[in-house]
């Protein structure tokens, strides 16, 4: 009996999940849109990717340094930010803007609210609406040496055809990384092996915004009109990636099926009764939003607690 | 003339209606898309707000207290109106920029509130000069917030472009978010300034005065109008703790 019996509390078997772990998985199922941005628009694309990223960590960095704060670059999370952000941007955008939007996203959207954890919207889609309202023509300006011409949701919008198989690969016009949706889908499978995100939002998000086309879109049920819906535009990054954000989720599961339905309807009137022919981002931010409210009405009741009265 | 030097102070900077005591968010918000806007709602508030506690202190022994705030509705109301006309008959350019926040003057919060607060309670010359100074107050607010958001938004500044060619202007600060954004950011920047100051050991300390007394050497404990919101006012109750328990004793004899 010379060993020593160690005498703990629980928990005793701990899963290496960390924020940094999940953070750099997010980044590695980022890599196939980002790369196909990159094949797709040239070095330009890899120019602004690098500029929003460096920005956004070293605005996390000054900021924690200037308010004594513990730095916590190390996380990734700013990293992801930057990313997501770069890849919600048109590659003809100034390299100056995306540094801006970087700083927008990590200073006001997320450091100024406390930082990682207490951001009450997605910082990279806030810092999009923040560029999208602040500079319009330059935002919905997808003219580059690759594609001239308006993205496939705007051609819908005006009633036009497009290329399903095209929009599915990648090859149109859009932001860097929303184009692909077969990068993208890559991506959404690494994520939901490793179990980083469920299906549980945006399975209910793409349904719902289905449905609604479905019900809404004066097309029926139109097999092409449906694909080129869910290929165009930011849906899929925007329900893979965004909307699964850890942080700006509900974090009940009822709740997460109601902010899916949210997300779907958002999108959808955007898309078909707003002014402008893509609404993801709009969407995932007001859902963001939403999200307290809806955990509060979800919020599971305890066990031996709120039962029914005989 | 000390006591009108005091309230042109307490108005300007320690009380200022905007970014201390948070009053009249509407027209801030609202109005100071650009400089000249800020200003002109500024000055129009200030001189209603000067002329309005004038009357309001004048008639404060007629006006019944049960009937007060329709009473000092009516009088300010009486002031914008004359307001209106006059900015519609010379500045007709300001008129129609500001639109419908000239008539939403009568319910400013700042002006009832400095009405409630002060002019009936006091004589007519502080209370004008009370009137004046947290209307400078806020005209120095409003312009500051519209000369940010214009240079931001529009690179310009009373008009003119001050901004180089190759700026591009960041339109949402001229939209209703960037109002946010930039009294958030000045009221931060204030506040800085105010614990940069206490550390030097300067009294910053925001006290709301409701009355011309001085809330520092107040007997009133349970006075309504009085609120501490730094340290250093708390710090300072703790050590007039000894007094006030004498003054208690006081107080109850006059009741």
């Amino acid at each position: 009996m010379n060993k020593l019996l160690k005498v703990s509390s629980n928990p005793h078997i701990r899963s290496g999940a960390a924020t940094g772990n999940i953070m750099l998985t997010v980044v590695f199922a980022l890599l196939p849109a980002t790369g196909f941005g990159i094949y797709n628009f040239g070095m330009r694309a890899f120019l602004l990717i690098l500029v929003t990223v460096i920005s956004a960590v070293l605005t996390e960095y000054l900021y924690e340094k200037l308010c004594k704060r513990p730095v916590t670059i190390g996380d990734f999370s700013a990293v992801v930010t930057g990313l997501l952000l770069a890849l919600n941007l048109p590659v003809s955008v100034p390299l100056w803007m995306g540094a801006l939007g970087a700083v927008f996203a990590i200073l006001v959207v997320k450091m100024l609210f406390g930082g990682l954890g207490q951001n009450f919207m997605n910082p990279a889609l806030g810092a999009r609406c923040f560029l999208l309202i602040s500079f319009t023509s330059l935002m919905t300006d997808f003219e580059c040496d690759a594609y001239t011409g308006p993205t496939p949701l705007a051609v819908l919008k005006e009633g036009g055809s497009v290329n399903i198989l095209d929009m599915f690969l990648g090859k149109t016009a859009g932001t860097i990384g929303e184009t692909s949706m077969l990068a993208i889908l890559i991506g959404a499978c690494i994520l939901l092996f490793t179990g980083i995100i469920d299906l549980r939002i945006p399975g209910t998000y793409i349904v719902t915004f289905l449905l609604f086309v479905v019900l809404f879109g004066g097309h029926g049920v139109d097999p092409a009109f449906l694909s080129a819906q869910l290929a165009g535009g930011g849906l899929m990054l925007g329900a893979f990636f965004m909307a699964t954000d850890y942080v700006t989720r509900p974090v009940t599961k009822r709740g997460q099926y109601v902010y899916g339905v949210a997300l779907g309807m958002l999108t959808g009137i955007f898309r078909l009764f707003g002014p402008s022919a893509e609404g993801v981002s709009y969407a995932i931010i007001i859902s963001n939003l939403l999200a307290p409210l809806i955990e509060k009405v979800t919020l599971p009741k305890a066990f031996g607690k709120g039962g029914e009265k005989r | 003339m000390n006591s009108a030097k005091e309230r042109l102070v307490n108005g300007i900077v320690k009380e200022n209606p905007t970014f201390v005591l948070m009053l009249g968010m509407c027209p801030t918000l609202a109005v100071t898309v650009s400089a000249v806007n800020g200003l002109g709602m500024g000055l129009t508030t200030t001189v209603v707000l000067a002329l309005s506690n004038v009357f309001i202190s004048l008639l404060r022994k007629v006006i019944p207290d049960k009937v007060r705030i329709p009473a000092f509705i009516v009088i300010i109301a009486s002031f914008v109106t004359m307001a209106q006309l006059l900015l519609q008959a010379f500045i007709p350019f300001l008129y129609s920029a500001l639109g419908v926040y000239i008539p939403l003057i009568v319910v400013n919060c700042i002006i009832l509130g400095r009405a409630e607060a002060y002019a009936y309670q006091n004589p007519p010359i502080p209370s004008f000069f009370d009137g004046l100074g947290m209307g400078l107050g806020f005209t120095f607010a409003l312009t500051v917030i519209g000369a940010v958001r214009e240079i931001l938004g529009a690179g310009e500044l009373f008009g003119y472009g001050i901004m180089p060619e190759s700026y591009v202007p960041v339109s949402i600060m001229i939209l209703a978010p960037g109002a946010f954004f930039v009294l958030a950011f000045l009221t931060a920047i204030q506040n800085k300034i105010k614990i940069i100051g206490e550390r030097k050991g300067k009294d910053m300390s925001k006290i709301q005065s409701g009355c011309s007394h001085d809330c520092m050497s107040c007997e009133d404990a349970g006075c309504s109008h009085r609120f501490y919101d730094t340290e250093a006012g708390e710090r300072r109750t703790e050590k007039k703790d000894g007094e006030k328990k004498e003054n208690a004793g006081k107080e109850e004899e006059g009741k």
